[in-house]
């Protein structure tokens, strides 16, 4: 019978920069069952909206995550808008969709350059960071932070994008393609790469759906699933479809980030051209009384923002699932029949944010 | 442009049916949360085909031991511990048991202050 070892592995490991701890069950070096255990860094800020007046609750979602801090801004005040029926400007809302593009490009390139990192292509690693410091800049530019934007609001945003700008960002971006594709095409084609991540950690289309993932986990099983599809801000205006794969394994969830990468530009060229003139904010007066289900995507998937009201400043409740929370269970199912080599790989391509889970 | 959302109150013994229908028509289960007001409701979400609905059960702050649902949705584990560890709520043969240390929180049962507090029998309610 062969031996079976249990290995510890993280909170802290050198190719997973995020504070989860599995238990991988072995057999020589094949995983047969992994035990998740997380709350390294349970921060406890759902409770905080006790003590916060709710228009000014948005700065801590936006602190939530470093990465998808402009969408945990805009789900809160989605779920803020809807409960006091505030309709936003429509000006605003493409605004929205556009910095919400642009924290996906950012994301993705972020996690593009980690993967590379994990397989141990520095170079590549290096050129993924290289573009995602562009998106960054357009960030700046446009809002003033890097990793906060500070730009959500309840009744709108904070900051206009003139329309020059805005045309100029979508040239930038144009023109940003074709040096993108040539990174994004050794993702794709390079034998290595395919040969590290070909195969490895498959979820099938049925366990996907039954274990609740989301975002492109989901969609590399060949769900085309994506929250954007509801048409909060200006997505009800915008023509695109769920990018899908259909093999489930680590190459197929690459491929659907890399994909929407340049849905990402498309969606902004299409926001930039049909932004409409006008107000990006109005005045916001009263208290909510209420509750609301907000779902967005964000980058790795679905998020949820419940917030109840009972008509004072103060939320009742707010409660934040985040992707990587749905996306656990899909995890624990990968791993089993991986090596021991390859699970920080695989881990990552579901691309955990356990900050964002923890909360 | 809102969604619609659909929010349906259950009672505690009707859960486990409710949740095997939903589970058979083919449903993914979205999320579970707890929201303490003077009672505790705990939310169960769905979604099949961005259809989005809510089975909400009510239970008193304290005594009631409600059942897991995660042999029917395997994935409620996770959301069954969470809920378990920030509220004090018992939950009855969850598919993995983390016995109050899924988060590693400095005080018991952040999210429900009345748990830990005296009850009228002078003991410690739960």
């Amino acid at each position: 019978m062969t031996k079976r070892t249990i290995i510890p592995f993280g909170p802290q490991h050198p190719v997973l920069p995020e504070p989860i701890h599995l238990d991988l069950v072995l057999e020589d070096e094949l995983v047969v069952e992994a035990i998740p255990s997380i709350g390294f860094i349970h921060r406890g800020l759902e409770k905080l909206v006790e003590k916060k007046d709710f228009i000014d609750f948005v700065y801590v979602a936006e602190r939530i995550c470093g990465i998808c801090s402009f969408i945990h801004g805009l789900t809160y005040c989605i779920a803020v808008e809807e409960i006091m029926k505030i309709k936003v400007p429509e000006r605003a809302d493409y605004l929205r969709t556009i910095w919400s593009e642009l924290s996906r490009m950012h994301s993705h390139l972020l996690w593009m350059g980690l993967m590379a990192d994990a397989f141990g292509f520095e170079s590549l690693f290096m050129h993924t960071w290289r573009m995602r410091e562009k998106i960054l800049d357009i960030i700046e530019d446009t809002t003033g932070g890097r990793v906060i934007f500070a730009s959500a609001k309840v009744g709108g945003v904070r900051k206009d994008i003139d329309n020059s700008t805005l045309k100029t960002i979508a040239k930038k971006l144009e023109s940003y393609q074709k040096e993108l594709k040539e990174i994004t095409d050794v993702f794709i084609k390079d034998l290595s790469v395919r040969h590290r991540l070909s195969g490895v950690g498959i979820l099938k289309k049925e366990d996907a759906y039954e274990l609740g993932a989301v975002g492109p986990t989901l969609r590399a099983s060949g769900w085309p699933r994506d929250t954007r599809k509801l048409g909060y801000s200006a997505y009800k205006n915008i023509d695109f479809e769920p990018i899908t794969e259909t093999i489930g394994d680590s190459y197929a969830r690459c491929v659907v980030r890399i994909k929407e990468l340049f849905q990402s530009i498309d969606i902004i060229r299409q926001a930039a051209a049909k932004i409409p003139d006008g107000p990006v904010e109005i005045k916001v007066t009263g208290t909510p009384d209420g509750e609301y289900f907000a779902r967005t995507e964000q980058p790795r998937g679905e998020v949820i923002y419940y917030a109840k009201a009972n008509g004072t400043r103060f939320l009742q409740r707010l409660r934040v699932r985040t992707p990587t929370f749905a996306n656990i269970p899909s995890l624990l199912k990968m791993l089993p029949g991986s090596s021991l080599a390859d699970v920080p790989v695989l881990i990552l391509t579901i691309d955990p944010c356990i900050s964002c889970a923890e909360r | 442009m809102a969604e619609q959302q659909k929010l349906i109150n259950i009672e505690i013994k009707d859960l486990l049916e409710r949740v095997k229908e939903f589970h058979s028509s083919g449903y993914r289960l979205v999320q579970i949360g707890c929201t303490k007001t003077d009672v505790l409701e705990i939310n169960y979400s769905f979604d099949k085909n961005y259809s989005f609905v809510n089975l909400r059960i009510t239970i008193p702050s304290s005594g009631i031991e409600i059942p897991s649902v995660s042999h029917i949705y395997w994935s409620a584990f996770l959301y069954e511990n969470e809920i378990s560890d920030l509220y004090g709520i018992k939950i009855k043969d969850m598919a993995v048991d983390y016995k109050g240390n899924f988060y590693r929180t400095l005080v018991k049962f952040p999210f429900n202050p009345f748990h830990n507090a005296p009850s009228a029998e002078g003991g410690i309610a739960l």
